[in-house]
């Protein structure tokens, strides 16, 4: 996950959707030699690279559209000599990841949006205790039970509160069936190197389509993690892993210390991936699957004259401020494009800081937004600045509103 | 005659919480009322080395683990 | 001079927490103990409630995880998974276990996860000051049930050995007490055979210690064990409550397929046109 690897994936509209039958073809294979392209499932291509990745256990729950994660790891698991176990809720599941990890090795769980809350307890002691693990999350409507359709209604949970207390998770958006692979495989290494739970957070549409996949070769070594508590063996000093610190200094001190890491993160772990921001008047800034829908209709602005261009956050936490903040420079206005009510576009008025206008168009409640909508959003944005159009306001909501 | 048992109590550990005299078949363990303990309690303390049968029952029943038993 | 009683080496040199007089320091050396005397701190991996003992972690010389109140079954068996050849304690109170950790405990032992569960069941809340706990009894007072417990508004006290007991993965379920020497002598044998179980890999373990809470009862040390032996004792009677080995199993496996050949229904799919039997449930 480069950068500035362009999305060469199909254009969105015409993309897999939810509802897409499951073809069981590459699951049921297991394809295991990197480098050749195999067409998987969302879901399933995070399964594999999983694996890959040297996740060795697996805690899930059944809720869609994420099953295919859970339903994947109870074939190739056992296979591969690993645990793949259903918990009773997501409450325990991610309890469960929280001792799998403090034993030293690589787990994840995966659930969908209502599931992921009540993860939430867990990641925080996770977080607490500086273990490093994976949660991908397969967003669908909400709030409440919500609904079932592509959803992106919990950036704000992923990277502003997923739990209680002080502190931050990384989140990585994948755009493609090959970023889900790809970025669960980077999902472990940040956790691991950073040791802080990392949240791959997908929508209902990434986790169902099929495309095309190169799975990433099988992780050769993995770190060492001399603080697990997996039995001293009478060789080294005992391991605690705790969160409880009731002096306040002392919790104080832990929390600073997980800060300068968190620094640390936004230093150098800031990812996104522009297309046609260069010269762009107008930059959309999209994550997942919207920013294919934002891509889109940025090539449709261009060939009427707009220059229009597309900052697509690939990490949400850390939030790619310094991307936004280059094209403070060259743009004239903002639209930040997204499947909820508008939650990333606080982050990007924050770093454009009443520079630059910020609009918002989006979708909610499963509504996938069209290119057509986004087009005429950025249309709409372009008339508003050269005055033609009093009418147009920053805040864009579609039908939903 | 039992000359030769004793019980040690550690008063880093003692909390004075008398379950020991309670158990003591004997009644030969006291609380100390001239020892107040770093975390403010009387001890206990054998009363007659010379009485002990190191039965073990002080130790068993102690909640704070402060009794060894030698003999 | 020979020493016949010391502190066992799987404690660390920590003072406990616990208030003068609290049987949680008993049944932690019963651990430390069996520990040592099965020679297994270096795989022993501990974890710790939420609840007065809360820094279990710090008493126990072997590796210690804290775990969120009630997950201590779900974190135990992420370990176990991970690590198989691990002995895993999780040490639980009756608020943790029964109440807010229910369903992990209903389910680690439906598993018949290799663990062992040291479940201390006072009767109360200890650390957030005495409230009503699962398994207070009819008519005890409490701060949260101040005129006695009312099983018209609370309901009735959960009895988790004979709950478990009823679940095929459990290899032991004994419930034991320690208001006399001579019962925590017992309650010693049943945490050492819960670890033995453990490392044979029979299935889930637990032992419930009937124990004491002197401070939110409002009664001295010794006085509690009076009251544990008078009111607790008769409602959570001491007893094996499951022990496939004494049952003349191998493990809860084998004893779990003999409870379904010894099931009234001989012929599963005969049952179903029977009054209340069938799949119509």
């Amino acid at each position: 996950m480069t950068p500035d690897t362009p999305n060469t994936a199909g254009t969105p509209d015409t993309a897999g959707t939810p509802g897409t039958p499951n073809t069981a073809g590459a699951a049921g294979a297991a394809p295991d030699t990197a480098g050749e392209k195999v067409l998987m499932k969302g879901n399933e291509a995070i399964a594999e690279a999983a694996i890959r990745a040297g996740c060795r256990c697996f805690f899930g729950y059944p809720i869609t559209p994420q099953t295919e994660v859970a339903a994947y790891m109870s074939k190739r698991m056992p296979k591969e000599g690993g645990t793949y176990l259903q918990a009773e809720s997501e409450v325990a599941a991610i309890n469960m990841v929280y001792g799998a990890a403090s034993a030293g090795v690589r787990a994840m769980t995966s659930s969908s949006s209502p599931g992921v809350s009540l993860k939430s307890e867990g990641i925080s002691y996770m977080a607490g205790s500086d273990l490093p693990g994976v949660i991908v999350n397969i967003q669908r409507g909400g709030p409440g039970l919500g609904g079932i359709q592509p959803s992106q209604a919990d950036y704000w949970q992923a990277t502003k509160a997923i739990g209680h207390g002080d502190f931050h998770m990384i989140v990585l958006a994948p755009s493609t069936v090959q970023e889900m692979a790809d970025s669960v495989f980077d999902a472990f290494d940040l956790a691991d190197k950073y040791r802080t739970p990392v949240m791959v957070l997908a929508d209902g549409m990434l986790g169902q389509m099929m495309e095309p996949v190169v799975m990433p070769g099988r992780i050769a070594e993995l770190p060492d993690k001399p603080w697990a508590t997996n039995g001293h063996k009478g060789k080294r000093e005992r391991t605690v892993a705790n969160s409880l610190y009731l002096v306040p200094e002392e919790l104080e001190r832990r929390n600073v210390e997980r800060f300068d890491r968190y620094n640390a993160i936004r230093a150098t772990e800031q990812r996104v991936e522009q297309y046609l921001v260069e010269d762009a008047e107008i930059v959309l800034v999209a994550f997942g699957a919207c920013a294919r829908i934002a891509r889109s209709a940025v090539g449709k602005a261009r060939e009427k004259g707009i220059k229009a261009g597309l900052i697509r956050p690939v990490t949400l936490w850390p939030f790619p401020a310094d991307a936004i903040d280059a094209a403070v420079r060259s743009a004239t206005a903002f639209l930040t494009v997204e499947m909820n009510m508008g939650q990333m576009v606080e982050d990007v008025r924050l770093v454009v800081d009443g520079r630059r206008t910020v609009g918002f168009f989006g979708r909610t409640g499963g509504v996938i937004p069209t290119p057509a909508e986004v087009l005429d959003a950025i249309e709409r944005m372009d008339r508003g600045m050269s005055g033609d159009d009093c009418s147009a306001e920053p805040e864009h909501m579609g039908g939903a509103r | 005659m039992y000359m030769t048992a004793q019980i040690i109590v550690n008063e880093n550990y003692c909390k004075g919480c008398g379950l020991c005299i309670e158990v003591c078949p004997r009644g030969i363990i006291a609380l100390n009322p001239d020892v107040i303990t770093a975390k403010g309690y009387h001890p206990a303390k054998l009363t007659d080395e010379s009485r002990c049968s190191a039965c073990t029952n002080c130790a068993l029943i102690c909640p704070d683990v402060a009794i060894t038993v030698e003999r | 001079m020979t020493t016949v009683f010391k502190r066992p080496a799987a404690l660390t040199d920590r003072q406990f927490s616990y208030c003068p007089g609290c049987s949680h320091g008993i049944v932690h050396r019963l651990i430390a103990e069996a520990i040592d005397e099965l020679g297994i701190e270096g795989k022993a991996v501990g974890i710790a409630p939420v609840g007065c003992s809360v820094f279990a972690y710090e008493f126990f010389s072997c590796d210690m995880v804290q775990a969120a109140h009630g997950r201590a079954p779900a974190v135990a068996t992420g370990i176990k998974r991970a690590v198989p050849g691990s002995i895993v304690f999780s040490y639980q109170g009756d608020g943790d276990l029964a109440s807010i950790g229910m369903a992990e405990t209903i389910h680690v032992a439906s598993r018949g996860e290799k663990i062992t569960v040291i479940f201390i069941n006072n009767a109360i809340y200890g650390m957030t000051g005495g409230q009503m706990a699962p398994t207070t009894l009819p008519g005890q007072v409490t701060q949260t049930s101040p005129l006695g417990r009312d099983v018209e508004i609370a309901g009735y006290p959960i009895r988790i050995c004979e709950l478990l007991s009823t679940l095929d993965g459990v290899a032991l379920a004994e419930r034991v007490s320690v208001d006399t020497p001579r019962n925590i002598r017992t309650a010693k044998k049943a945490v050492k055979k819960a670890f033995e179980y453990q490392a044979e890999g029979l299935g889930y373990t637990i032992v419930e210690v009937v124990s004491t809470c002197p401070t939110n009862w409002g009664l001295s040390p010794v006085e509690a064990l009076g009251w544990l032996n008078e009111n607790l004792l008769p409602y959570y009677p001491p007893g094996v409550y499951r022990d496939v080995k004494a049952e003349g199993f191998a493990n809860a496996a084998e004893a779990s397929a003999a409870r379904l050949a010894a099931s009234s229904v001989a012929d599963p799919t005969a049952g179903k046109d029977a009054e209340g039997g069938g799949c119509n449930g």
